[in-house]
This record gives structure tokens, C-alpha cells and sequence, in this order.
């Protein structure tokens, strides 16, 4: 099977089990909804519900650093309207890490809900609740602040200076080394590897600075709370991580998880900075102290200022070789700008290396060390590609001055260099998500062809190294190579539930949290293709905390693997219970084994799921291979609930791997540059991507190219301004640029997809890896066409323009 | 003040402030398919028409449009009978999130109202406006163009659903 159209090609490498509805790209289970605007965001459901809700707005600090005085609230709490006014005075103190992670958090405990020392502009000083948003803004400008400024650490470099302030003076459990700003520190090393580098015969050390970016989903964070009518807490959230959020607040604000319900409704985007408990201790709170419900909507400001950014860092890349291009050693070395808050810090930093350097395991020698830091300025978190997009932009961009070095075409270099199907890389092991990793050895990868083809599809041969001229613009083309994962091995665990209805649909509920991922579509098609019904007679419900099982949410590439094998568990389990019922209507013998036992995720072509030897599922019928008799599962759902031996047809599975098998991409793009104005026009981009099998073909192209509008943006365009005391100075979607339509290139998606045994259905991921691109492969066609290097993004047309006249940037 | 307005097709009435904004009236009147996101007219996600033209709905004071007539995404076609760019947008995979959708189909009625042939061009200069950070455009700049056909094949511009 293939697709081939303008702008899209799908192909399939190898041969593997044929399926029906999995592969196929049925339409998203809530598009008609979406598309006629339905009321399912946070705020339309609490506008919908709630029209007396109370509004919450938030006092923010306009210093970097220093300590409250005095606060005095008085003035807006006797305002007509105002019911509540939050500040330290008067919330519960407790420590907690605002990052939506698992058990135990690997985030530092350094957060408070408002806090006496404010640590960056945009820091939570006080919040107010009244009857309108308007009335809220007139009170949060009634409470009177005094501040005692403190020095600031504004950049990575001055925070481990000898004698910098201390951004973390008081308690911060779980930071590295708080007294020296130090939130988080990796270290990890593998052989010798300065030896290595001393040793070997060519090499190349590089520095590459990344910067402050921003998400900017288009809905903001938004989240309401209320009491239901038997005394529980409801918050409904934009969340990736409905699980984390209940349990955060719950220790947090001191309320039993019995007593606590979160519930995700349509998530207006995510890309990371949902995976943050941001706003929903807030509402909790308001509605437990003033009894009403209470909403909070971050504004466009807020949502660049207060919310998460993506840690700027600063990467040293060493890599060795021989004379023939194998590389000997690999030294990685980050620092990490956390920001006032180490959320995320440590996971983050290791991604850096854990996600990058394994792609070429061909080095003896590796160390991946660093340090995130605390610094006054906004705070870092999850985004998208998760520390990889940094680790890369240095990694790849260093490669090409090697190859340059070796006088070697790029893409030769890294096939020489890269993992294939049957390799492991150390460093699985070594790093994981801020603790050891789990050993990997890469079981599907089609790298070489998305190599091939993206080469072809850029005219690599022809146009490499031509520097071709027209007037005063010039053109190169450069290209970059990724992995990145599906899930953290043995951490994430997923759970499903399927039950079957008299009519032979099926209700699936489960924890997988669609943040407009499409998750509900796909992972309804992976249940359908199990159960041998087409997509649209699987009902989800996903992420309730109270009505559907745990899931750990949407982060770090994982739904369509983790969640996805949960989902075919459940269903596998279901079919089973189903093929009971049918061979009692037969009269035929099942092993009632066979009917128990655990469903397999893993697909091994020696091993077929013997139930199936029996049974099978086709078109809402049961046929047993035995006799050829066929009986429809809604005979089997009324025979099971109504008739003989009544039960209820149902099953729920969770699912955890030790694998997280790499999705990989090859990265191609031609530029133009214009040496008068130093900017850069894209004219063609080409992303060539394996993840495992695709479920929904539209949906993946979909991931890949947002990812390449947000990717482009982050090496073009989007950049935090900053003022004197590190205060943003362009917090708003005017002043910070993101890709409109007219600034989209052109693009090719070539998708080739492998079958990977260890997943559901062959599938890996899609979401991250393709963010990871732009930086260096932009960077790489600047090299192609001008022969010089930039080391810092976004690579704006003052950078271009200073770097051509030979000036430092 | 009381405005009198044409709200897809069925006339209101609203008492609203003079500083009042379309987007927080309309919002706190149902109007809940209009979404909300930079207040600022920067992003497109509030689009509507006032008189078939596309307008930023949170920058246009509510008093101007009394009198007029506005059409937002539900005007434009329901879940039970979509309009032929809606159902486009759902068959080409060009929704992910959804929260720029209703702001963006809007747009592009604007513009196939006008130009039943429009170029890729035509198609991202009309919806330059709305931004989305999910899908990277390109599948609903080929959702339009499906819709652009269909309309020169069937000028209603109705589907119905199965």
C-alpha cells in the first residue's frame, strides 16, 4: 500500500500483517464538532454551565528578583464584586514541583502557590477572584506590594559564577546543589573519552546557544473548578496529564483523591506547557475557600511570561574520528537554563544526550555531562522534542563542520556512523529520564531509505556545494538526521477499558489524553481493528479521572505506543470473552485458557495468538475456523447479558514496555539567502520519517508538519525580547513572530514505515521528532551556501547579515 | 445600550456597554462557537463575518455592528448538516486541535463566497490572518481547494451526512 499526492508520499518498508482500519485515514472522531466550533473547551463548558462562576486574575511580579515586605490586600478585597484574594499569607505552603510528571517526581520540590521571594518577572505574588474578569483586573491593581530588590541572575553563565545571588535561598528539595543555583546535574561516562578525542585523527569541538521559545497553543492555559452536588472537587482543565494534576493538587491542597475529579475536555494545543500544574491548584482553592465556582483563563501575556519556555542551552559538541569518517568519540556538555523554577530540569537536560547521541553508536567513547541551572527569568518545561531539539541543533550542525573537516558528502558520514536495526547504543542504558535508562536494541528502523529518498526529493547531488547565484541572493542545501522515543521504557504505563454493547458497538474509555493529537481516533481505530468492526463503532471517552482508567497523559511521544497497547489488550481481552460466548453458541470447545490469558502486545510472526487457531473477528461476526459457523457479536452481546450464563462482556489492560524503540527522520531543505538583507527564504523543506506503521496516514502527515511550522519558527523567528531586569519585552503574538500560512515553504513529507514487533500493530511515534529539524538543517544550508557557521538560533537576518560582514554575534 | 443584530440569520437583541467588545457579547450570549484566544486581533481564532466581510471579532466594539448581520462558524453549517469547507476540512485531516478551525473556515467562506476558483495564493493571503500551531496549513489550504471544487461542481455548497 502507498499514497503518493503533492506534497506527500507513504510507503512501507518490508511486509508485515495486513490490516483493515489501521492504516486507513478515517476521519477524527470529534472533527465535525470541531469544525462547527461545538462548546467543548474548558471555558466554553464553564461558560455553558457555570454563567455565575467566579473569575480569577493573577498579580505577577514586575522585578526579576527580591522579597515581599508588605502586601496589602485590603483595598481590593472591600472592592464591590471581589470574593477572594489569595497571596502566601493565607494558602498552604507546601513545596511541589509544578511539572505534570511521574513517581517519584524528578523535579525539585522548589514551587509554593505564592511565594514572599519572587524569583523572575511573572511570578505568582497574589490572585483575586470576583464576580468578572473585569472587576478581578480592577483589584489585582488595588493590591498594594513592597518589594525589596535583590541582584538577578540573568543569564546561565552568571548563575554558576563564584558569589551569584541564590535564586533558591530557602527550601528546594530535590535541586542538585540549590546553594550554587545548580537545579539538576548529569553526568555520564562511557570509556575515556578525552583520551579519545586526544587520540583521534581528526576532530571538532562546537558551541551551539539555543533560546527562549514559547509554545503558544491557542488556547491558553484555562481551567475551572466547582463542588459537584455530593461535595466533590471537579476540576476541568486544559491538561495533558489529568492523573499528575489530581495528584499534585490533592497533596498540594491536602484533599483526598476521593474527594477530587479532574476532567480534560478538548485541549485547545499542548506541545508541553499542559504538562504543568499552572492554574489548577488555583480554581481548587477558589472554590474551596469561597464555595462557588471559579475560572482561570491565562492571558496571551501571561501564557509567554508566567507560563513554561523551552530551556535555552548552551551545548559543547566534541566528536572524534579517523581519517575515514568512524567516529571514535562523542562529548556532549550542556548548560541548561531552567529559569526560576526547575520544572522539568533535570528530564529535559538528559534527553539532551539520552535522545541524540545514541543515533550514532558507533562511538566507543561518549560522555554526556551538564548542569541546569536557576536563573531570574521565565521558567523552562516540557516542549515538544524535550531537550532533543537543543541536543541536536549542536549535534548535527557539528557533524557537517566534521564532514566538512573530512572533506566527506554529510549524509556519507552520518550512514557510516548511524544505528541500525540490531544495534544498541550504551548510552539507552546509562541515561535515562533523569535516573539509569533501559538497554534498546533497535528492532525497526527505515533511516537508510528516508536518506535516500530525502536526497533525491532535495536534489542533494545536484545542488550540494553549487552555491548557485542569483544577483545578490544565494542558495544551499543542508540536511539533519533524528530519533527520538515512544514513552519512557518501564515508566509510563497506560490502561484501557473496552465494553461491548447489544448491538455489537463497543464503549472504549481510557486515561490517553487527546490534546488535539488525534489520540481518541487512532487508538478507537486500534481497538477496531482488533475487534474486526470499522472505526466508527468504537466509542472513546478519554481522560476522566473519576469514569476512565490511569494513563500518565500526553508527554514524551507515548500514546499511540503505550496507550495504543493498552487499547489492544483490552480489546484482545474483550474478543476473547466474545469468542467464549460464541463457542458456547456453537457447541464447540474453547480452552478456557486461552480465553484468560494475558493478550500479548508484541506481534513475533513465530508465535500467532493461538485463540486465533479457533476464532477470528470479521466484518461484527464471529467465525470459528473449526466449523465455518459465524454468529454476529450482537447475537453473543444479548446471548452473554440477557439469555444463558449472564455477564457483562468487558475487559481492562494496562500496558508497560521496557522497549521504547525510536521513531527516526531525515531532514532535508534548499534556502535562498539574501546577503543585502540576510534573510533567509526556505524553498523547499523536506522531512523523510519513520514511525513504525501509521495508523491514520493524514493524521501523521498532520504531526509533521506542525512540527515543521513550529520547528521553522523556533530557527527563523520566534524569540523572547528581553529588557534590562528580564522582563519580556515582546509578550504578544504581534511582537512574537510564529508562522502564518504565507510563511509556510513548501513542503515534501515522505513517511516510510517500518513494522515494529514490539509495539501494537507495529506503530512507534510521531509527535516530537520532527521539531528537532529545522535548527541544524537550516543552519547546515547556510554553511552549504555561504561557508559560514552560525552558532546561535534563531538565525534572524541581523545574525546572517553580522556573521557575512565577519562580526561576532 | 441596546443593539439590535442578525446573528445567522435570526435577529437579537443585546444591552451591551459602549466599550464591549463582539467577541465577550457574543461569548456571553451562547455564542460559544467563537473562540477567544490573543484579544488583540493578532491570531485570527475569533474570526467572524460582519455583512460577509471577516472580522476580528474581539477587537470590533459590539455597538458597531448594530444593524448588521454576522454569520459564525454554526452559521455557516451544522455537525448535522456541515458546510462543503467544514466536511473538507474533516475529510482532508486538517483539523488537530481544533481551536483556529472555526476562525479559519470562516475565513475561507469569505473567500470562496467571492472566488469559487481561488489559487493557493488567493487561499493563504485570505486566511493569512488565522494562525494555527498545530498543522502547519498545508492540509487546510488542500481542504479548501476540495471545497473550491466541489462548489464549482455543486454551487449549494451543502453536504449531508450519510
Amino acid at each position: 500500500m502507498s499514497i503518493e499526492k503533492k506534497g506527500f508520499r507513504h510507503l512501507r518498508e518490508g511486509s508485515y500483517p495486513l490490516t483493515r482500519v489501521v492504516g486507513t485515514s478515517v476521519s477524527k472522531v470529534d472533527g465535525y464538532a470541531l469544525v462547527t466550533g461545538a462548546p467543548m473547551y474548558a471555558d466554553d463548558i464553564a461558560a455553558r454551565d457555570f454563567p455565575q462562576r467566579l473569575h480569577g486574575k493573577i498579580l505577577t511580579s514586575p522585578i526579576a528578583h527580591g522579597i515581599i515586605t508588605a502586601i496589602d490586600t485590603s483595598a481590593a478585597e472591600a472592592l464591590p464584586g471581589v470574593h477572594l484574594v489569595l497571596t502566601w499569607k493565607n494558602t498552604p505552603r507546601t513545596f511541589f514541583t509544578t511539572a505534570g510528571q511521574g513517581w517519584p517526581e524528578p523535579s525539585p520540590y522548589d514551587n509554593q502557590m505564592f511565594t514572599e521571594r519572587v524569583r523572575f518577572v511573572g511570578d505568582r505574588v497574589a490572585a483575586v477572584f470576583a464576580d468578572s474578569s473585569e472587576v478581578a483586573d480592577e483589584a489585582v491593581k488595588l493590591i498594594k506590594v513592597t518589594f525589596k530588590e535583590e541582584p538577578a541572575v540573568l543569564s546561565a553563565e552568571d548563575a554558576i559564577r563564584a558569589g551569584a545571588p541564590v535564586v533558591h535561598p530557602e527550601s528546594s528539595k530535590g535541586a542538585y546543589d540549590a546553594a550554587h543555583n545548580i537545579a539538576a546535574h548529569v553526568d555520564v561516562n562511557i570509556g575515556d573519552v578525552d583520551k579519545a578525542l586526544a587520540e583521534s585523527e581528526v576532530s571538532v569541538s562546537e558551541t551551539f546557544e539555543t533560546h527562549y521559545v514559547q509554545h503558544t497553543p491557542m488556547e491558553t492555559h484555562t481551567a475551572f473548578a466547582y463542588m459537584d452536588d455530593m461535595g466533590k472537587l471537579v476540576i476541568v482543565s486544559s491538561t495533558q496529564v489529568p492523573w499528575h494534576s489530581r495528584r499534585i493538587v490533592s497533596r498540594v491542597l491536602g484533599i483526598p483523591m476521593s474527594r477530587l475529579r479532574v476532567i480534560k475536555p478538548r485541549i485547545g494545543g499542548g506541545y508541553g506547557c499542559k504538562q504543568e500544574i499552572l492554574i489548577d491548584d488555583l480554581v481548587a482553592y477558589g472554590v474551596i475557600k469561597t464555595g462557588l465556582p471559579c475560572e482561570v483563563e491565562l492571558t496571551r501575556r501571561e501564557e509567554f511570561v508566567s507560563s513554561r519556555t523551552r530551556h535555552p542551552m548552551k551545548v559543547d559538541m566534541s566528536i572524534g574520528s579517523d581519517a575515514q569518517g568512524n567516529f571514535k568519540a562523542l562529548k556532549m556538555h550542556v548548560l541548561s537554563n531552567t529559569g526560576a523554577y526547575g520544572s522539568h530540569s533535570l528530564t529535559v537536560m538528559s534527553n539532551t544526550g539520552s535522545k541524540t547521541l545514541p543515533l550514532y553508536n558507533k562511538a566507543r567513547d561518549v560522555r554526556f555531562f551538564g548542569d541546569a541551572v536557576y536563573t531570574n527569568l521565565p521558567v523552562a518545561g516540557a516542549y515538544r522534542g524535550y531537550g532533543a531539539t537543543q541536543g541536536y541543533a549542536a549535534l548535527e550542525t557539528t557533524i557537517d563542520d566534521l564532514a566538512a573537516k573530512l572533506n566527506m558528502d554529510p549524509i556519507e558520514l552520518r550512514k557510516k556512523n548511524m544505528i541500525r536495526v540490531g544495534e544498541g547504543s550504551p548510552i539507552f542504558e546509562a541515561l535515562g529520564e533523569g535516573r539509569e535508562g533501559v538497554a534498546q536494541t533497535i528492532k525497526s528502523s527505515s533511516l537508510p531509505e528516508l536518506l535516500d529518498l530525502g536526497a533525491e526529493a532535495i536534489g542533494w547531488k545536484e545542488k550540494r556545494g553549487k552555491r548557485v547565484r542569483v544577483g545578490h541572493k544565494v542558495r544551499g542545501v543542508g540536511m539533519s538526521m533524528h530519533m527520538q522515543g515512544s514513552g519512557i521504557p518501564l515508566i509510563d504505563m497506560a490502561s484501557a477499558s473496552i465494553k461491548l454493547n447489544e448491538d455489537g458497538t463497543y464503549f472504549l474509555t481510557m486515561g490517553a489524553t487527546d490534546i488535539g493529537t488525534g489520540s481518541d481516533t487512532i487508538l478507537s481505530q486500534m481497538a477496531a481493528e482488533v475487534l474486526g468492526v470499522t472505526a466508527d463503532k468504537i466509542s472513546a471517552l478519554s481522560s476522566d479521572t473519576d469514569l476512565t482508567p490511569f494513563d500518565v497523559g500526553a508527554y514524551a511521544s507515548s500514546t499511540t505506543f503505550v496507550s495504543g497497547g493498552a487499547v489492544i489488550k483490552a480489546a484482545k481481552a474483550v474478543r476473547n470473552q466474545i469468542f467464549a460466548v460464541a463457542a458456547e453458541i456453537f457447541g464447540e470447545e474453547l480452552d478456557a485458557s486461552l480465553v484468560s490469558a494475558e493478550p500479548k502486545v508484541e506481534h513475533d510472526d513465530s508465535e500467532r495468538d493461538p485463540i486465533l487457531s479457533f476464532y477470528y473477528m470479521e466484518d461484527g461476526n464471529v467465525v470459528s475456523v473449526r466449523s465455518g459457523k459465524k454468529v454476529s457479536v450482537s447475537e453473543v452481546a444479548y446471548r452473554a447479558f440477557y439469555e444463558v450464563n449472564q455477564h457483562q462482556i468487558a475487559a481492562t489492560q494496562s500496558f508497560v514496555s521496557p522497549h521504547s524503540p525510536p521513531p527516526f527522520a531525515a531532514h532535508f531543505v534548499e534556502i535562498e539567502l539574501d546577503e543585502l538583507t540576510g534573510k533567509i527564504k526556505i524553498l523547499k523543506y523536506v522531512a523523510a520519517v519513520d514511525c513504525g506503521v501509521s495508523v491514520n496516514p493524514d493524521l501523521v502527515r498532520g504531526q509533521i508538519l506542525g512540527a515543521l511550522a513550529n520547528g521553522i519558527g523556533f530557527a527563523l523567528t520566534e524569540e523572547y525580547h528581553f529588557g534590562s531586569h528580564g522582563n519580556m519585552t515582546n509578550s504578544s503574538l504581534f511582537d512574537y513572530k510564529i508562522l502564518s500560512r504565507r510563511d509556510m515553504p513548501p513542503t515534501e513529507v515522505i513517511v516510510v514505515d517500518s513494522y515494529e514487533p514490539t509495539g501494537p500493530l507495529g506503530v512507534k511515534s510521531v509527535a516530537e521528532i520532527n521539531i528537532n529539524g529545522p535548527v541544524p538543517a537550516i543552519g547546515n544550508a547556510i554553511f552549504d551556501a555561504t561557508g559560514i557557521r552560525l552558532h546561535k538560533s534563531p538565525y534572524t537576518p541581523e545574525k546572517v547579515l553580522a556573521a557575512l560582514h565577519g562580526k561576532s554575534i | 445600550m441596546t443593539i439590535k443584530i442578525v446573528i445567522n440569520s435570526v435577529q437579537r437583541t443585546f444591552d451591551v456597554q459602549p466599550d464591549e467588545v463582539l467577541l465577550d457579547v457574543l461569548r456571553r450570549e451562547g455564542y460559544l462557537e467563537v473562540k477567544g484566544s490573543c484579544h488583540a486581533g493578532d491570531c485570527g481564532a475569533c474570526t467572524i463575518l460582519l455583512d460577509g466581510r471577516p472580522v476580528a471579532s474581539c477587537l470590533t466594539l459590539a455597538a458597531k455592528a448594530d444593524g448588521h448581520s454576522l454569520t459564525t462558524v454554526r452559521g455557516i453549517g451544522d455537525q448535522a448538516h456541515p458546510n462543503v469547507i467544514q466536511d473538507a476540512f474533516v475529510k482532508n485531516g486538517a483539523v488537530q486541535c481544533g481551536y483556529c478551525i472555526p476562525g479559519a473556515i470562516v475565513s475561507a467562506k469569505a473567500l470562496l463566497d467571492e472566488n469559487i476558483n481561488p489559487t493557493e495564493d488567493e487561499i493563504r493571503l485570505a486566511m493569512d490572518s488565522n494562525y494555527c500551531r498545530c498543522t502547519g496549513y498545508e492540509q487546510q489550504l488542500e481542504a479548501v481547494l476540495s471545497a473550491a471544487e466541489q462548489l464549482r461542481e455543486d454551487g449549494t455548497g451543502k453536504v449531508s451526512k450519510k
